[in-house]
């Protein structure tokens, strides 16, 4: 027996209202956790994703939509822009260098971006398997996609229309898996990646199908002539991309060439750093609204253990009494009651940090196309321990006042009173 | 002389003072203090134990003036050296028999008597494992003279420990606690005004209110 077991024993003995204040605490410090670890790992990841792209060049329409579509891959595109267009803009002296995308298909709500290797380039990826594609339709997949899809180097599978789940098949052409990507833990891993030819063929032929037969030798020239690795395809016809990703030449291009290209062409131009700062700052509002009501919760569970603590010792004077007539200190009750809200709040500490992972598990678990599939819920970060520091300070501020009545208590006028 | 008191006077506030006759006890003896309701009994306990400080006066147990002790030294010289019993049990719901008597040696910071043989002598050996709540009063009442016991101390005070009682059990309670502290050589004070007791320790003295 020690002064800690008789915390532990008189914690136990009410196992509702020590359980009710443990829970409020747990939820807490929980949400805390979530939106600690949300914070953090989405902020990285925002930045990470943006990496090398100064601006997105998009179709005219909202310019954090442009941002959301072609860097991160989660809302719609605005639309197409003209190639012929885009390629004049990669002309331009304020412009280090662009990589087109063309967007439009899925493969089971997974995004088929056409592209070039620069895009590959762009995200430092590695190979698992295979290479990159050489002919249109063959396609490299992002680790998450080949691991939900298991497909491998060889496979081959038919996209769908639109770029979310449940359009109709593209039965015309099945694309065919040469290269599959190491995990990055950054957008890359949940696209299914292709030439731009392989997106626009797939989509003539949609709209080709009652028109001339195409002979055997055109069609060979068109699907098995290599893609282009860098740069824009060459095409007889004019053809349309989806954005332009942009690396300025110089910072002073980060002046002129937004309202250049938004004032002087029929084009869209929108700087990841600026939406997305924005887009913080919109859902700043929720967050400061959630980490208020965490607060709140804690607060409550803080008077919650101080109002248990502060009855249980009015039953208890007794007991303490006795406990001072068989030879406990006051110092040792005081340190009995402390005990008690330090063991109460480091548990619920714990149990908030081990429900806000479990939590977000449970989001990624539910979500595995959005961004929150990327999320590593057991990944633990060094402000938890601050969780833990706040979670004791709530305890010990709960049962500063009980702990002192513990400490003053007189036995004799309890023991008489009987 | 183990354990002697002199000229002890005590005063609640607001109150007349209170004037104690002197106690003298050698080890194994047994001294009744009688006296009516409201008479200060149990002032005079609580002065013999250190629950209380006494206006003037003295209380010696085996050489140590207890009434010259403070803090913490008092609350150790107490878990060690005093077993007190009250009117009623009062042990710690939450712990188990066992764990009730293990405190008394956690706070003294001694290994005391073995639990299980002392609960054997007073009968409730089985219930080592049990409950407090389980009890029945006179079972805790021996549980509490047990934790009492627990430490082997060298005064035993016990202050109505029959009052809720029936005959059976007060006869039981008394013959414990005689034997156990004649066994340890403690001395015994009992306060009471329970006539019962009278017959089984003739050794009295009355206090008054003046």
């Amino acid at each position: 027996m020690n002064v800690f077991k008789l915390s532990w024993k008189y914690l136990t003995f009410k196992p509702l209202s020590t359980g009710l204040n443990l829970l409020l605490l747990a939820l807490g410090l929980a949400i805390i956790t979530v939106l600690l670890l949300i914070q953090n790992q989405v902020e990285k990841k925002m930045t990470q994703d943006a990496e090398g792209i100064d601006l997105v060049v998009g179709a005219k329409g909202s310019p954090l939509q442009i941002i959301l579509s072609a860097v991160y891959h989660i809302d719609f595109p605005t639309g197409n822009i003209p190639m012929k267009e885009a390629m004049r803009l990669n002309q331009s002296r304020l412009v280090k260098s662009t990589i087109p995308l063309a967007l439009g298909d899925n493969y089971q709500g997974y995004r088929v971006v056409g592209t070039n290797h620069d895009y590959l380039a762009l995200h430092q990826v590695n190979y698992q398997e295979g290479i990159a594609w050489e002919k249109p339709f063959e396609v490299v997949l992002g680790a998450t996609v080949a691991r939900k899809s298991g497909l491998k180097v060889g496979d081959s599978f038919t996209g769908s229309h639109g770029i979310s789940e449940g359009s109709h098949d593209h039965e015309a052409h099945d694309f065919k898996v040469v290269g599959v990507l190491e995990p990055k833990g950054t957008v890359v891993d949940r696209l299914v990646m292709t030439s731009l030819e392989s997106v626009w063929l797939t989509h003539d032929e949609e709209e080709n199908t009652e028109l001339v037969e195409e002979s055997d030798a055109e069609h060979q020239a068109k699907f098995h002539s290599p893609v282009a690795k860098t740069g824009f395809p060459k095409t007889e016809i004019d053809r349309d991309v989806t954005a332009l990703l942009v690396q300025y030449r110089s910072p002073m291009a980060a002046v002129q060439l937004p309202r250049m290209i938004n004032s002087a062409t029929s084009m869209q131009a929108a700087s990841p750093t600026f939406e997305m700062s924005r887009l913080f700052e919109l859902l700043g509002v929720g967050v400061s609204l959630l980490q208020g009501l965490a607060f709140v919760l804690i607060a409550i569970s803080g008077l919650g253990i101080f109002i248990a603590l502060y009855n249980s010792l009015k039953e208890r004077k007794y007991d303490l009494a006795i406990l001072r007539a068989i030879g406990a200190s006051g110092l040792q009750l005081l340190m009995m009651v402390f005990l008690e809200g330090i063991i109460l709040t480091t548990l619920g500490a714990i149990f908030g940090i081990i429900l806000g992972h479990s939590f977000l598990a449970l989001l990624v678990f539910q979500n595995d196309q959005g961004v929150a599939a990327s999320l590593q819920p057991w990944v633990f970060l060094k402000q938890e321990l601050w969780i833990v520091v706040y979670a004791l300070l709530v305890g010990i501020a709960a049962s500063l006042i009980p702990a002192w009545t513990a400490y003053q208590t007189s036995i004799a006028k309890q023991l008489t009173k009987a | 002389m183990l354990f002697t008191t002199k000229d002890l006077s005590f005063a609640h506030p607001g109150q007349a003072l209170l004037k104690f006759p002197d106690i003298q006890l050698n080890s194994s003896e047994a001294l009744l203090v009688l006296g009516k309701s409201g008479s200060g009994k149990t002032t005079l306990l609580n002065l013999l134990a250190g629950l209380l400080q006494p206006l003037s006066g003295s209380v010696v147990l085996d050489e140590i003036a207890i009434n010259q002790l403070r803090g913490s030294g008092l609350d150790l010289f107490r878990g060690k050296n005093i077993g007190i019993v009250f009117q009623k049990p009062h042990l710690l719901a939450p712990l188990s028999v066992k764990e009730n008597l293990e405190m008394a040696h956690f706070f003294a910071k001694t290994s005391g008597q073995a639990i299980q043989p002392l609960l054997e002598e007073l009968g409730i050996g089985s219930k080592i494992n049990a409950s407090v709540r389980t009890l029945s009063e006179g079972e805790a009442q021996r549980v509490s003279i047990a934790r009492a016991l627990a430490n082997s101390p060298k005064l035993i005070l016990a202050d109505e420990p029959t009052s809720s009682l029936d005959d059976q059990n007060t006869e039981k309670v008394i013959g414990l606690l005689k034997s156990q502290s004649q066994k340890i050589g403690a001395a015994l004070i009992i306060v009471t005004h329970d006539q019962r007791v009278k017959n089984h320790i003739p050794n009295f003295i009355e206090v008054k209110a003046s």
